[in-house]
C-alpha cells in the first residue's frame, strides 16, 4: 500500500489539508482521510473495523459506569461478563476471517483419511491490518476493565484511534493512553516537525525500495528453486532474508511513524537495534516491540497470575517441590504466549512451530542462566570484552535467522529439510559468482545491497547515542542537502520497481 | 499482620529470586529491569501463597512492584480488603 503513486498523492494531500483545515476540525478530517484510505483498499474493509470498534467502545463505556458504583460480587460479575462478551466477539471476528480455512484444512485431512468428503473453503474478506487493530481494541478494552485507562466517550474519536491509516498497514499495535492525547489535540504547522517526519518517511522508502525489495528477489529465487539451492545457499538465504525482513518491516514502520510525526501524533518505537541483541529474550524486547509487549501485558502476565495457573503452581509445590513449582507458571504462560504469537503471524503450522521454537529456546536459555553465571565467575571480565559481546550478537543473529527459515520455505517439512542440508550438503563448490547471479541479482545489485546494509548499520550505531536527525540538524546545510538528496536519488535510481513492483507489499501487510 | 512482618517476608521471597540484589534500597525494580517478566510471575505466585491474597491483573502494575515498599503496601492493602 505504501508503494504506489496513489498513496504518495493521498499522503501529500492529507498532510497539506491537515494543516489547512481549522485546527478544531483536524481530527475529524483525519478520520475522514482514514476511511477514504481504507475504502480505497477495499470498500468492505471498514465494515469489520467499525463493528470491532463499536463493540469495544460500547463495552468500555458500560464497564466504566460501574467504576462509580460500590464494587460487590454481582458488579464484578457483570463487568467481567461484558468484557468477556466483547472479547469473544472481536476475537471471534478475527478468528473467523483469518483462521476458518486453516481449521477447515486440518479438519479435511481427518475427513479424507476416514473416507468422508471434505468441507469446502470459505472465501472470507480478510481486512487489511485486522490482526493489528483487533489487538489494539483488546488492549484498550482490558485497560479500561483493569482501570488503567479512561474510556473514550466520543465514539468518533475512538474510531479515529482505531482507524489511523498508517498503522492499518503493518502496525504498530498502539496503546490508547500513549497515543490519544497527541491524536486529538490541535496541531500548529511546524516546519521542524514536518521535516523530521518527511526525513523519516524518506528513510523508510529507502530501506523498502532500495534494500528490502532487492534482497527479496534473491530470497524468492532461493525459495522457489530450493532443491537447487541447498547447503551454503540456505545460509545465503538466511542472510538475504534477515536483510529483507528488517529493511521491509522497519522501513514500513519508519514511514508510519514519519507520517504520524508530520502531524504531531506520537507513536512509540517498534524496533530498537534488534540485531545488536545478546540473546533471544533481548531480541524480542527490541524487535516488533508493540507485539511483544502486547503479548506480555495481555496474555503472559494475566495467564501467569490466573487462578488455574496458580492452582497448578501450588499443586506442583506440594507434590514436586519448589524447583518445579517455580517453573510451572512461567513455562505454561510462555508456551501459551509463543503458540499464540506463532498463530498471530499466520494460519499455518509452520508459524506455530516457529513460535514454539522461540519459546523453547528462551526457556532453555533461562534454565542455563546458573551455568552462565558459573562460567562468568570463573572467567570474570570475559563478558565485558568486545569479543564476547560480538559472539553473543552473532549467536543471536544466527539463531533468529535459522528460525526465520520457516518464513522463507513455506512449510515445516521443507524448512527442516533445507536447514539440515547445511550440514549434509554443505559445499563451497556450488557457491560462486555464477550461483549468485542465478538469484536474479546483477553485480551492481550486490554492491547496492552491501552499501545499503552498511548505511543501515551506521545509522543504527549513530542512533545509539542520540537521534541522528537531531544531530543532522546541527550540521551545515550542504551536508543535510547532500544526504537527503542522495537518499531521494537512490530511491528513484536504485529502487526496485521492476519485478514485483505492482505486487510488492510489505511482508507484515498480510497480517 | 504488621507491615514490618509483611516487608520481611517479601524481602525473603525476593532474595530467593536474586540473592545478590539489595532489595531494601532498590526503588526501580521494574524500571531498571532488575525483575524480569519471569521473576514477576514467580513473585506473584509466591506472594499469593505466602499471604493468601489474590493479586489480580488490576494490581499487576509497575507502581505496585517497583520497590519492596510498594510491594509491602500492596500486600497490606489486599490483606485488609
Amino acid at each position: 500500500m505504501f508503494i504506489s503513486y496513489q498513496f504518495i498523492v493521498f499522503l501529500v494531500s492529507v498532510l497539506i489539508l491537515y494543516y489547512l483545515v481549522p485546527k478544531k476540525l483536524q481530527w475529524i478530517f483525519l478520520l475522514i482521510a482514514n476511511f477514504v484510505f481504507y475504502m480505497y483498499a477495499d470498500i468492505r474493509y471498514p465494515i469489520f473495523l467499525v463493528i470491532t470498534t463499536a463493540v469495544v467502545y460500547t463495552a468500555a463505556r458500560i464497564i466504566e459506569t460501574y467504576e462509580n458504583v460500590k464494587i460487590n460480587k454481582s458488579i464484578k460479575k457483570k463487568k467481567k461478563f461484558i468484557m468477556m462478551t466483547a472479547l469473544f466477539i472481536v476475537l471471534g471476528i478475527l478468528i473467523c476471517v483469518k483462521y476458518t480455512n486453516f481449521i477447515i484444512r486440518n479438519f479435511n485431512i481427518c475427513l479424507i483419511r476416514t473416507g468422508h468428503e471434505s468441507i469446502p473453503f470459505v472465501d472470507f474478506v480478510i481486512p487489511m491490518g485486522i490482526s493489528f487493530y483487533t489487538f489494539q481494541a483488546i488492549a484498550y478494552l482490558l485497560d479500561v476493565y483493569w482501570g488503567r485507562c479512561k474510556a473514550q466517550k466520543n465514539f468518533l474519536k475512538f474510531l479515529l484511534f482505531m482507524s489511523f491509516f498508517p498503522q492499518l498497514i503493518q502496525g504498530p499495535i498502539n496503546r490508547y493512553n500513549d497515543m490519544s492525547e497527541s491524536l486529538y489535540e490541535r496541531h500548529d504547522f511546524r516546519w521542524d516537525r514536518i521535516r523530521f517526519g518527511l526525513e523519516r518517511i524518506l528513510w523508510g522508502y529507502f530501506k523498502k525500495l532500495v534494500i528490502a525489495d532487492r534482497a527479496g528477489i534473491a530470497v524468492s529465487a532461493l525459495a522457489e528453486s530450493r532443491e537447487s539451492y541447498t547447503g551454503i545457499y540456505v545460509i545465503a538465504g538466511m542472510i538475504f532474508y534477515a536483510v529483507q525482513l528488517y529493511a521491509d518491516f522497519t522501513g514500513g514502520i519508519d514511514i508510519t511513524i514519519g507520517i504520524a510525526e508530520s502531524m504531531g501524533i506520537s507513536m512509540k518505537e517498534n524496533f530498537i537495534r534488534p540485531f545488536f541483541s545478546k540473546n533471544i529474550a533481548e531480541y524480542w524486547r527490541r524487535w516488533h516491540i508493540s507485539m511483544g509487549t502486547w503479548f506480555k501485558d495481555y496474555v503472559f502476565y494475566p495467564c501467569g497470575i490466573s487462578r488455574p495457573v496458580k492452582k497448578i503452581t501450588i499443586f506442583c509445590k506440594r507434590h514436586f517441590g519448589m524447583v518445579v513449582a517455580r517453573r510451572a507458571a512461567v513455562y505454561i504462560s510462555s508456551i501459551i504466549v509463543w503458540i499464540a504469537t506463532g498463530i498471530w503471524h499466520g494460519a499455518e503450522w509452520r508459524f506455530v512451530v516457529w513460535g514454539l521454537l522461540n519459546g523453547i529456546i528462551i526457556l532453555i536459555s533461562e534454565e542455563l542462566t546458573p551455568l552462565y553465571h558459573m562460567f562468568h565467575k570463573k572467567f570474570s571480565g570475559l563478558s565485558d570484552t568486545v569479543f564476547y559481546r560480538g559472539f553473543q550478537i552473532i549467536r543471536t543473529c544466527f539463531l533468529m535467522s535459522c528460525l526465520r527459515l520457516f518464513d522463507v520455505y513455506g512449510s515445516v517439512k521443507n524448512t527442516f529439510k533445507q536447514f539440515f542440508s547445511i550440514f549434509t550438503g554443505f559445499t563451497y563448490k556450488k557457491f560462486g559468482l555464477q550461483g549468485l547471479e542465478g538469484l536474479g541479482l546483477l553485480p551492481a545489485d550486490y554492491i547496492i545491497l552491501f552499501c545499503g546494509v552498511i548505511i543501515m548499520f551506521l545509522v543504527s550505531t549513530i542512533n545509539r547515542n542520540g537521534n541522528i536527525r537531531e544531530k543532522l540538524l546541527n550540521k551545515p546545510y550542504v551536508v543535510k542537502y547532500i544526504i537527503f538528496t542522495g537518499m531521494l536519488f537512490a530511491i528513484v535510481l536504485f529502487g526496485t520497481y521492476g519485478r514485483g513492483y505492482d505486487a510488492a507489499q510489505f511482508i507484515y501487510n498480510r497480517f | 499482620m504488621e507491615k514490618t512482618s509483611i516487608k520481611q517476608s517479601i524481602l525473603h521471597i525476593l532474595q530467593e529470586l536474586h540473592e545478590d540484589i539489595d532489595f531494601e534500597n532498590e526503588k526501580r525494580l521494574i524500571d531498571d529491569k532488575i525483575l524480569d517478566s519471569f521473576d514477576l510471575i514467580t513473585l506473584v505466585a509466591e506472594l499469593g501463597d505466602e499471604f493468601e491474597v489474590e493479586i489480580t491483573a488490576k494490581d499487576f502494575v509497575e507502581a505496585n512492584f517497583n520497590s519492596l515498599d510498594c510491594l509491602t503496601e500492596m500486600i497490606y492493602r489486599l490483606m485488609n480488603e
